[in-house]
């Protein structure tokens, strides 16, 4: 029996707004619990909602970016639920006139096409507290400093098919918000997290299968976990006679399974209305323009530039345009030296990311600054240093040892392009290795790496590559 | 349309209200007549009226994104049950 999957995807994106959706409290990660949580958070009697521009004007931008329509008129309404660490037994939300309607998105696949993916809305909303549930005498301990912290939710169709596409549409959606500037991305913060919905049909069925919901996915590697783990568990289930039940489960990443969430089993019954303490949201073109012209360059279209301004391979490009921050460093590095966009992506890519990712560190904390590595790299294009010497000034530029030509002069690695200092060397090695020569004479072609090793071994790697080569062979012919 | 005592149950229960049953007869006449209003209302020709979101016509306020609220925990804690640790304690909830 061949199976096909349905994938949806609720993304949960924090705006990266300095207060809170409804309220002037701050939003900064890590306060002391309940430091940052007011009056309007608390749900306290009262109190009115005032709705956060900035909030407004990020969902905007991230409406125009996937071209989407941005709806001049919205309307925020209560999701009625008891729980604790929502305070006022209602989450504002948007329900029947969200903010941002019907866009899209293009993801990449790993066989090289691209697909496109429907963004069914995305809405503006408060975020709930946090319960704490270790044990405060059987009782659960209440956070709210979160409450009230501004989130998009952006729900896709169910067009994905699969745990990979799912991972290649959550990765292109966090490049996207993260490049927007609208959320920091941090998702072992909770920042960006996501709700997943599946289920299985036979293949060629019209009709979708029963769906499970599973909540709060915070990692894309157990994303692809859990919907993988769900798509077996759904078709296993389903071809020993039973059914699936619609239901919400939890991702446990210790035991790599899902399970349904017990406890919670009534059915939600949310009975939205639209919340009388806010007012339509009203956009006029003005604001729309405003957000528009505040779009920085998009990853897809940066990617498509590098292609085509530096010549490189869309790979490359791609890797490149992975964030704004590398993209610019990037470009920084290439206007500095003036020429070479190849060079400069191979050492971006190749040694910069390598001492990245070895001392775990962003591309905005690199000890070596885009002028340097320029630098470092103009001595490779004028023959001063070889590639291989290059990679040693290079970790000499890490540890700050100064600029590229100040470690070359101290640590005395300029390349040897005197031919007569080259012949020198040379004759010595030939010298020192009698033996070596008659057996190469004698037709052992695949020596002469031994003697090229010997002369860079003799001149500390110093000696010009290419003129060792060529004068090596003229010596060696005798 | 007319509610019986098992929905007035459920409305109470959604709502965290705790009612006396004998009070649910009365609940029940109440908020079918109220029921009834809607269906009355429902009944009306809208076509070509813009659904209402608030009764009065103006646009939402936006404010400024700065951070105003100063952190008054203590103020706040002052009136609450039990608080520990800077966290206000509830009855324990089971995920």
């Amino acid at each position: 029996m061949e199976w096909e999957t349905v994938i949806g995807l609720e993304i949960h994106a924090q705006l990266a707004t300095q207060s809170k959706i409804f309220s002037g409290a701050s939003t900064a990660y890590g306060a002391e619990p309940n430091t940052q949580a007011c009056a309007i958070d608390l749900g306290l009697p009262g109190v009115l909602p005032v709705l956060n521009r900035e909030a407004a004007r990020m969902a905007v931008m991230f409406g125009l970016a996937i071209g989407a329509d941005v709806a001049h008129r919205s309307v925020f309404a209560r999701k009625n639920y008891f729980y604790p660490d929502l305070p006022k037994g209602y989450q504002i939300s948007q329900y029947e006139l969200p903010v941002v309607q019907k866009g899209q998105l293009t993801i990449d696949l790993e066989d090289g096409t691209s697909k496109v993916i429907g963004i069914t809305r995305a809405h503006l909303e408060e975020d709930a507290g946090k319960s704490l549930h270790e044990d405060f005498h059987g009782l659960s301990g209440i956070d709210l400093n979160r409450a009230g912290t501004p989130l998009l939710e952006i729900v896709s169709e169910p067009d994905l098919r699969s745990a990979k596409e799912a991972v290649a549409y959550m990765k292109k959606l966090h490049q996207m918000v993260v490049y927007l500037g609208i959320c920091d991305g941090n998702m072992q913060e909770g920042s960006f997290r996501c709700d997943a919905n599946i289920s299985v049909r036979r293949k060629g069925d019209p009709k979708f299968g029963t769906r499970a919901e599973i909540k709060n996915l915070n990692s894309f590697r157990f994303v692809e976990r859990a919907i993988e783990f769900e798509i077996e568990r759904q078709i296993d289930l389903i071809e020993s006679g039973g059914k699936v039940v619609q239901e919400t489960r939890l991702y446990d990443p210790d035991q790599g399974e899902t399970r349904s969430m017990r406890g919670k089993e009534e059915a939600n019954d949310y009975r939205y209305f639209p919340d009388p303490d806010l007012l339509p949201l009203v956009l006029d073109d003005e604001f729309i323009a405003a957000a528009r012209a505040s779009l920085p360059e998009l990853p897809d279209g940066k990617k498509q530039r590098f292609v085509e301004q530096y010549g490189l391979s869309s790979y490359d490009a791609g890797v490149l345009t992975a964030s704004r921050e590398l993209g610019d460093y990037y470009e920084a590095t290439v206007a500095a030296l003036g020429s070479e966009p190849k060079l400069c992506a191979n050492w971006v890519m190749g040694d910069l990311a390598a001492f990245l990712n070895k001392d775990n560190r962003d591309i905005g904390q690199s000890p070596v600054s885009a002028v340097q590595l320029a630098g470092l790299l103009r001595r490779i294009q004028d023959q001063t240093i070889s590639g291989k010497i290059a990679k040693e000034v290079f970790e000499a530029l890490w540890a700050g040892e100064g600029d590229a030509d100040a470690i070359i002069e101290k640590r005395g690695l300029k390349q040897i392009t005197d031919t007569s200092a080259i012949e020198k060397v040379i004759d010595d090695v030939i010298a020192a290795n009698p033996e070596q020569l008659a057996q190469y004479r004698a037709g052992k072609d695949k020596l002469f790496g031994f003697f090229v090793g010997q002369v860079m071994k003799l001149s500390k790697g110093k000696a010009n590559p290419q003129q060792v080569n060529e004068l090596l062979a003229e010596k060696l012919k005798g | 349309m007319s509610l019986g005592p098992a929905e007035v149950a459920k409305i109470a229960h959604l709502a965290r209200l705790a009612i006396r049953e004998k009070d649910a007869p009365a609940y029940a006449r109440n908020l079918s007549a109220i029921l009834d209003l809607v269906a009355q209302m429902n009944a009306v020709d809208t076509t070509g009226v813009a659904p209402m979101a608030h009764p009065l016509d103006m646009a939402q306020r936006l404010r400024a994104d700065e951070v105003a609220e100063p952190n008054q925990r203590k103020h706040f804690q002052a009136i609450a049950p039990r608080v520990e640790a800077g966290l206000y304690l509830v009855p324990k909830v089971i995920e």
